[in-house]
């Protein structure tokens, strides 16, 4: 990529301590996210997919830093934020917002929609009484709403209204990325796919860039430029949107796609199915945590190797796991990892 | 209705409905569907259309003292279910009509370790003994493919996986082997490589045991992957019915054709735009007149949308609420 990207994610781990016995001293950790390493340039949408528990709202929280980042580093528009304080981070924090799945659960239920929206530009200091009136009439423009809804309360609203409501206020401050952590999974179909064209028109719009996280395959596909498949606290995959599910190279990525549901009764696609489920982030195991899953045969040669990210085709990575990736794939793999050290 | 072979179950103009404070809210309007021997049939809609409570109703398990079945027929096996006695219900029940519910967590009881619920259901339907109940438990988790059946039965519900439980779920639904499964969102609360096993077990399973299926859900894909037949309902109401493939390849009602056209597939290009349905879901009203899709697009006043439309056949086995302005037969 030429142009510098606005975020880019190195090396991130989060681990949250687990405690235990008379002490409460740590006995281990939960490494909810490990190793991971990404970047989303200006205007670019990057969608996250992973099952549940994989570390994917994890680590979309500690991105914006409301969590914090265990080791690895995070920066943001050049400028390394991974270790800055909440107080020197709150003045960077009108250039990224997060909306979530559920906005009752993000709203105030005691505010007005006008308190909520206009909540950001007082903490940040801007602009006068006036101004801030006519700026949240803009925003509910802007999402769809109308101007009477501001003087409403959340719960007057539907829960794709009350997204809207989300979405405006996390525009409030003209940011430049926005964190969306499951913002359609709670909403009926018809207003699912209202939700999503807004998403697609506001970052057309305003050049936004999105980090989308979501465990529906059909929908990240759908509004990303590319797309990482993250699988017990690591990302296995990355590829541009169309070559993700048109080229699948990972076996976790194969057996996803596969299962979701064909929308033509025709055309069903052949299942993977995968045995068990998702292992538990505490102790995972030390090699290739899906070959453990599919006891692979390779499984005891992963202990202990470098499973990172390789380049497979431009633009195309995938982990660097023979449990997990063809014959022909290992070899190109193997190849990109002595030319790397070479 | 042709000379087949009488269906397994008819609901005829089955309506019910709830008293609130806001007055008598109709959530099931004159639904009518019917399902053979050995098919899935899909009741598909949004929030609030009246799918959960039209199965709850066919099980009379509406929520007391609110919940009331106004009229219409529930035919199972030659007796109407509507009006049986409340004794009968409780022997069909669990025995020859099983139901799975979306959240197996609130389905199994936290403090009883899975081997007494499964085999509670062979103690009171099947008279058996302890033991053998305990061993029929066991066959159960073993036919719903479970590993180690018999150290699971000794586990709570909490320490097993969404799936797993899911599975235990199913297990005591097909326990009495039902002629029929009610399934309300089985796979909505997994993720989609678990939703992949279970559908594809309770697929095997429908094949092993002939049980006919009714499966209700929110997603289209679901659908197209397991049912044979499908109900489309809107607000209350059957807006249209028919075959899988056929709604798929040739849907006839406003709503049907808004729904498929609302998913992102694979197929449709990045960050285009989706189809949408504008307005929201239709609240569930006391009124029954109208077209309630013509009411969410807006058009109340226009002529034709007073009376409620017809619901007609309009080639063999597919039937459409037959609005004039929701009613699109194929250009």
């Amino acid at each position: 990529m030429s142009e510098s990207p606005l975020l880019s994610v190195s090396k991130l781990k989060v681990h949250f301590p687990v405690r235990g016995g008379v002490f409460m001293r740590q006995i281990g950790a939960v490494r909810a996210v490990d190793d991971v390493s990404f970047h989303i340039g200006p205007g670019e949408t990057l969608g996250l997919v992973g099952e549940s528990g994989c570390g994917k709202s994890t680590l979309g929280k500690a991105v914006v830093r409301l969590l914090t980042p265990t080791e690895g580093s995070i920066r943001f528009g050049g400028r390394e934020i991974s270790e800055l304080s909440q107080g020197t981070i709150r003045p960077l924090r009108r250039e990224f917002q997060m909306i979530f799945q559920d906005p009752m659960e993000s709203l105030d239920p005691r505010m007005s929609v006008r308190s909520i929206l206009e909540e950001p530009y007082v903490i940040h200091g801007l602009g006068n009484r006036a101004e801030r009136h006519q700026w949240s009439d803009e925003l509910l423009d802007r999402v769809g709403l109308p101007k009477s809804a501001a003087e409403r309360y959340p719960f007057e609203f539907s829960g794709g209204q009350r997204q809207r409501i989300g979405i405006a206020r996390a525009l409030a401050l003209k940011p430049k990325l926005i964190i969306c952590d499951e913002p359609v999974s709670a909403l009926d179909v018809s207003i699912q796919s209202q939700i999503l064209n807004l998403l697609v028109e506001l970052q057309r719009d305003f050049g936004l860039s999105y980090l989308f996280i979501a465990h529906d395959l059909s929908v990240v596909k759908h509004i990303s430029d590319r797309v990482a498949v993250m699988y017990l606290g690591k990302i296995v995959e990355t590829a541009p949107a169309e070559t993700i599910y048109r080229d699948p190279r990972h076996a976790y990525t194969k057996a996803l796609i596969s299962a979701i549901p064909a929308t033509d009764p025709k055309h069903k696609r052949e299942k993977i199915l995968l045995e068990g489920d998702v292992p538990s982030p505490i102790d995972p195991p030390a090699g290739s945590a899906f070959g453990h899953r599919m006891s692979h045969p390779r499984y005891d040669e992963t202990v202990g190797m470098d499973l990172s990210l390789r380049e497979i085709a431009p633009g195309h990575e995938v982990a660097a796991d023979p449990c997990c990736v063809s014959e022909e794939d290992w070899k190109i793999l193997q190849k990109r990892g002595t030319e790397v050290s070479a | 209705m042709s000379g087949e072979t009488k269906p397994l179950l008819e609901v005829d103009k089955l309506i019910s409905s709830f008293e609130t404070e806001r007055g008598l809210l109709r959530a099931v309007d004159q639904v009518s569907f019917s399902v053979s021997a050995g098919k899935t049939v899909g009741i598909v809609g949004e929030s609030g259309c009246g799918k959960s409570v039209t199965a709850m109703s066919l099980i009379r398990l509406l929520p007391q003292p609110a919940g009331k079945i106004l009229g219409g027929h529930v035919h199972f096996k030659g007796k109407d279910l509507v009006r049986a006695s409340d004794a009968e219900i409780h022997r069909i029940r669990g025995g020859d009509i099983g139901m799975i519910f979306q959240e197996p967590m609130s389905a199994l009881n936290p403090v009883h370790r899975i081997g007494r619920q499964v085999s509670e259901v062979f103690r009171i339907h099947k008279k058996m003994s302890k033991k053998d109940a305990w061993d029929a438990a066991t066959e159960m988790l073993q036919l719903v493919r479970i590993p180690a059946p018999e150290k699971r039965m000794t586990d709570y519900p909490h320490q097993l996986s969404g799936g797993m439980r899911q599975r235990i779920v199913i297990a005591l639904a097909l326990a009495c082997r039902p002629s029929l499964v009610i399934a309300d969102e089985p796979t909505t609360a997994l993720d989609v490589t678990v939703q992949a096993q279970i559908l594809d077990l309770m697929a095997r399973l429908q094949d092993e045991m002939h049980m006919s299926i009714i499966l209700i859900t929110h997603d289209l894909g679901v659908i197209a992957e397991t049912c044979d037949e499908v109900v489309v309902m809107y607000a209350g109401r059957v807006v249209e019915r028919a075959g899988t493939e056929e709604l798929f390849e040739n849907p006839l009602h406003a709503y049907t054709r808004g729904l498929l056209a609302s998913i992102p597939t694979l197929d449709t290009p990045s960050k285009s735009l989706l189809n949408t349905i504008p307005g929201m879901v239709a609240a569930l009203g006391e009124h029954t007149h109208g077209c309630r899709f013509c009411q969410r697009m807006g058009r109340i006043t226009s002529r034709g949308t007073r009376e409620r439309p017809g619901f007609s056949e309009v080639s063999p086995g597919h039937w459409v609420e037959t609005c004039p302005h929701c009613y699109h037969p194929s250009a």
